[in-house]
């Protein structure tokens, strides 16, 4: 539950101490100057809670996800602005702040459109009906005679006779209540009395728009929030353990007294500067004496990773998802097909490291963050500090990149409790090796995957297995301290979710079992490999595995990668949009690969998955040189199905980061660590995907289902990408790499093996 | 010590330690937010202004060393009227995701354009070498600097 529900007037009372260079944008300050009537709280019940029509007729909306840079807000708008017949350039999206947004799970699991946008859809749908009842009234005129057109609602047949939204409500509230099912987060759902539109009735919905805040962000203009400057601030940086598991025996302070104003401060054993000079505050982190505690060795070495996660014992599981009798079947095979798959330990290595800015007082908070999850951010650090959760407020402004849970929620508790400790507001940014070194792990895993194929080369028996770290080690919300690095060092005890994952594919093979278990954590506290979620949580992971082993057993029966998919695919979306991808890249049967001549060889690959109702299916082209081992995926074909689509120009764009991102990691990305700490801790440590390795085309088909729910885009096709990698790999060497990531080194030994 | 500058056609002065980065003199001192920092050890880009024209990673450049020089950072690259042929690209494009990196893209890919105004494929990919973008967005960005290779013609 989500008990906050101060009203908006109150915030601009309370928040006045605090000068910051931000402002909020015009439209919002008009829509907060709406006083008649009283601002309703602001629970998700509340029409008021979402939608507000100014004076000027112009529309704000309340978004609570907010957008990471992939244009999220942009459908929001165009979704309120299609049921509420304004033009989308009227639209205003605030988002990201604990005192005008509901808590609807911040940025997460695609679910932007899937859900957030939902919910704002039903709101402008009652809004919409609400207006039109009262141009009804105000018109003298039955409403069914009545049409809108950017905001101006009138009489059919007489467009003369009309009455304008700013003019009915401009800077009031509508004072009216949704059906609310009563959550908060992700599941948060609302309706009115309103039925949304019929897409055939779409004019918004369904178009291109691009993104204004894209301008601002190439002229220089946009405030990140690194940006953010509150007056009397102190910039801190932390003091992160040289080694995992080692705490501070002693500090000495006179080690950073030449430094204008720095101190040090610690509780427990959370260390960080501060000095009134964000460069004296580098400095006196550098300087700073510290004496650590003797390391230990947390961690098997980086060969032994896989073996540890083979032989460690299971913390938990899931019974595993079973059709028909594998064993059975297995047993019976004419032949089985075995392999076994690695994923290495991947940082979110966010483009800058995290920033936070917090003012913490005895009675009230305030805090900055670029956390996808401000609103339970809050709650994490009103716990931590002790502010009344009431008195906590939280806004987010873009950050430097966020993936799922990277560095930003700690960087939130870490400024939260500096500025705690030394009673000023305090700026905290990390330095690139507290982003990289200790952001939370995408969890490595093992997997283990059979099949039982009969006399004619059907399969009769599909088995899969995964086994690795939790996805959430620490939980990707920030709500408590436990989850944080600021809240382990002193003294919260971290307590794991476990939770793994098995294949998302619709193969209807006779006899089918999936299943995982979790192993502990390394280090059961401020553990810099504590593994958490990262893009499409598992998605890259798992279906690397279960896409390279189709690939495998289609090789194993002689089949055609592709028509051995279709072959088992019955569930005619799932069969369309591996048609899609294989037509659109011109697939075709080949008994032979081409390896092409020279030291270049070339192989196609193909790979399909879902992802929470969205389709992806994948055609990559690579070339492998024999003597550097070099892998470049050249060009990817993808079909694309995320049910209705609401901005088609947007979705192309974001289908290509995760291309890209989801390539970086398949060829490049392993957290490297010995036995006592974690050694990537820059870019030179922890590369990542270069220009040089960009592809050369990404040819993207997208199937517009306007009659089915919109789910997700900003995640599914990561997950198809690493795959389609190692099958293109495998069809242009007749080598098949299993371990990620597929490096130059990894590829020469196999093609020397 | 004081150091003086020109930063975007503006002089300035900078009272810091000599050895002090740029990149802090830049967004501290002078309050121009958009070098970014990225790394701190010249591996992203994140924190690239021209210094007498050439791109320069601020982050690991003594302001010392900048005294009596031209330091121009993105925001003094074009204005919201006339921005830079580079920068309406990267807009018409769409480029960036966070938008966090675009600094060493857009001012790399201005200083190749000034100096090869009609770059092939293989030069854009060669001078934009060692910059990173996270997000992933290098497909766009490439669109974007062959679009303004078009608009500089
Ligand atoms: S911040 Fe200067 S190169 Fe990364
Ligand atoms: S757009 Fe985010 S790092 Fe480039």
């Amino acid at each position: 539950m989500d008990p906050f529900t101060i009203a908006r007037r109150d915030f601009l009372k309370t928040s006045g101490a605090l000068v910051v260079t931000l402002s909020l944008p015009a439209a919002v300050t008009t829509a907060l100057s709406q006083s008649a009537g009283g601002k309703p709280p602001l629970t998700p019940d509340q029409l008021d809670s979402w939608i507000a029509v100014l004076p000027n007729g112009n529309v704000t909306a309340y978004f609570g996800k907010m957008d990471m840079g992939q244009g999220v807000d942009v459908a929001i708008a165009q979704m309120v602005a299609e049921e509420l017949d304004v033009a989308f350039e009227r639209v205003e999206v605030v988002m990201g702040d604990t005192l005008l947004t509901c808590n609807q799970g911040g940025a997460s699991g695609s679910t932007g459109i899937q859900f957030g946008g939902i919910a704002l859809r039903n709101a402008a749908a009652e809004a919409r009906r609400l207006l039109v009842e009262r141009g009804a009234e105000r018109l003298a005129v039955p409403a069914d005679q009545l049409s809108v057109d950017n905001g101006v609602i009138m009489v059919t047949g007489n467009p003369r006779q009309k009455v304008t939204y700013g003019e009915l409500i401009g800077g009031q509230y509508f004072q009216s209540t949704l059906d609310w099912n009563k959550r908060y987060g992700n599941p948060l759902a609302v309706k009115g009395k309103a039925q949304p539109k019929q897409p055939s009735e779409y004019k918004v919905v369904g178009k291109s728009f691009p993104q204004k805040i894209i301008a601002e962000k190439v002229m220089g203009r946009l405030q990140y929030i690194t940006d953010v400057k509150v007056e009397g601030m102190l910039h801190a940086r932390v003091i992160r353990p040289p080694t995992a598991g080692c705490g501070p025996v002693s500090v000495d302070e006179s080690s950073i007294k030449s430094i204008p104003g720095a101190r040090a401060v610690r509780v427990k054993e959370f260390i960080a500067v501060v000095a009134p000079r964000e460069w004296d505050a580098v400095r006196a982190a550098e300087m700073l004496k510290v004496t650590w505690a003797p390391p230990c060795t947390p961690f098997p070495t980086m060969e032994t990773l896989h073996d540890h996660i083979r032989k460690a014992k299971s913390i938990g599981g899931e019974t595993p998802i079973n059709k028909g009798d594998v064993e059975a079947a297995l047993k019976g095979a004419h032949r089985v097909i075995e392999a076994e798959y690695e994923w290495p330990l991947q940082s979110h290595a966010s483009m800058g490291p995290a920033c936070a800015i917090a003012d913490i007082k005895s009675d009230s908070g305030m805090l900055f963050t670029g956390s996808q999850k401000p609103h339970y951010g809050r709650n994490g650090c009103s716990k931590l500090t002790g502010v009344p959760l009431e008195k906590m407020h939280a806004k987010w402004i873009p950050g430097p990149g966020s993936y799922g849970r990277n560095d930003a929620g700690d960087a939130s508790h870490d400024a939260a409790l500096i500025s705690k400790l030394v009673g000023r507001p305090v700026r905290l940014q990390y330095m690139r090796h507290d982003g990289t070194a200790w952001d939370p792990k995408g969890p490595a895993g093992v997997y283990r995957a059979r099949a039982g194929l009969d006399a004619e080369g059907n399969v009769i028996a599909y088995d899969f297995f995964a086994k690795g770290f939790s996805r959430q080690d620490v939980s990707q919300i920030e709500n408590d301290p436990k989850d944080t690095l600021a809240g382990q060092l002193t003294g919260y005890a971290p307590k794991a979710t476990i939770l793994f994952q098995t294949p998302a594919e619709k193969y209807e093979f006779a006899n089918k079992r999936c299943g995982w278990e979790c192993v502990g954590p390394l280090l059961d506290r401020v553990s810099p490999l504590r593994t958490g979620h990262f893009r499409d949580p598992l998605g890259a992971e798992t279906h690397f595995a279960s896409e390279s082993f189709i690939d495998e057993i289609a090789h194993g029966t002689g089949a055609d990668p592709v028509e051995f998919r279709l072959k088992y695919l019955k569930d005619p979306r799932h069969v369309a949009i591996v048609k899609a991808a294989a037509d659109k890249a011109g697939w075709t049967p080949r008994s032979n690969p081409d390896r092409g001549k020279g030291d270049d060889m070339t192989g196609r690959g193909f790979s399909y998955t879902e992802r929470n109702g969205t389709l992806v299916a994948v055609v990559c082209e690579v070339e492998v040189n024999r003597k550097t081992g070099r892998v470049w995926a050249k060009k990817f074909t993808v079909a694309h199905d995320c049910g209705q689509i609401i901005n088609p120009a947007g979705l192309r764009i974001v289908i290509e980061g995760n291309v890209l991102q989801a390539t970086s990691r398949t060829l490049f990305e392993e957290v490297q660590f010995d036995a006592d700490r974690v050694k990537s801790v820059d870019w030179a440590t922890y590369p990542i995907l270069e220009i040089a390795d960009a592809p050369q085309a990404i040819d993207i088909v997208l199937i517009n289902r306007p009659e089915v729910a919109p789910s997700g885009g900003g995640e599914p096709s990561t997950r198809t990408v690493p795959a389609a990698i190692a099958n293109a790999i495998f069809d242009a060497t007749g080598v098949r790499l299993r371990k990620v990531p597929l490096t130059p080194q990894r590829m020469k030994e196999a093609l020397r093996a | 010590m004081k150091v003086n500058l020109v930063v975007n056609g503006k002089h300035a002065t900078v009272d810091a330690d000599p050895a002090m980065p740029l990149l802090y003199a830049l967004r501290d001192d002078l309050g121009l937010n958009n070098p970014k920092f990225g790394c701190g050890r010249a591996q992203c880009g994140a924190c690239t202004v021209h210094v007498n024209g050439v791109p320069t990673r601020s982050c690991v450049t003594p302001v010392g060393s900048t005294a009596g020089k031209n330091v121009t950072t993105m925001s003094g690259l074009g204005t919201a009227e006339k921005p830079h042929p580079v920068q309406a690209a990267f807009i018409a494009e769409q480029v960036p995701q966070c938008g966090y990196c675009l600094n060493g893209w857009v001012m790399t890919a201005a200083a190749l354009l000034r100096d090869n105004p009609t770059p092939s494929d293989a030069q854009i990919r060669t001078a934009l070498a060692g910059l990173k973008c996270r997000c992933g967005t290098h497909m766009a960005i490439l669109r974007a600097v062959k679009r303004a290779v078009t608009m500089i013609a």
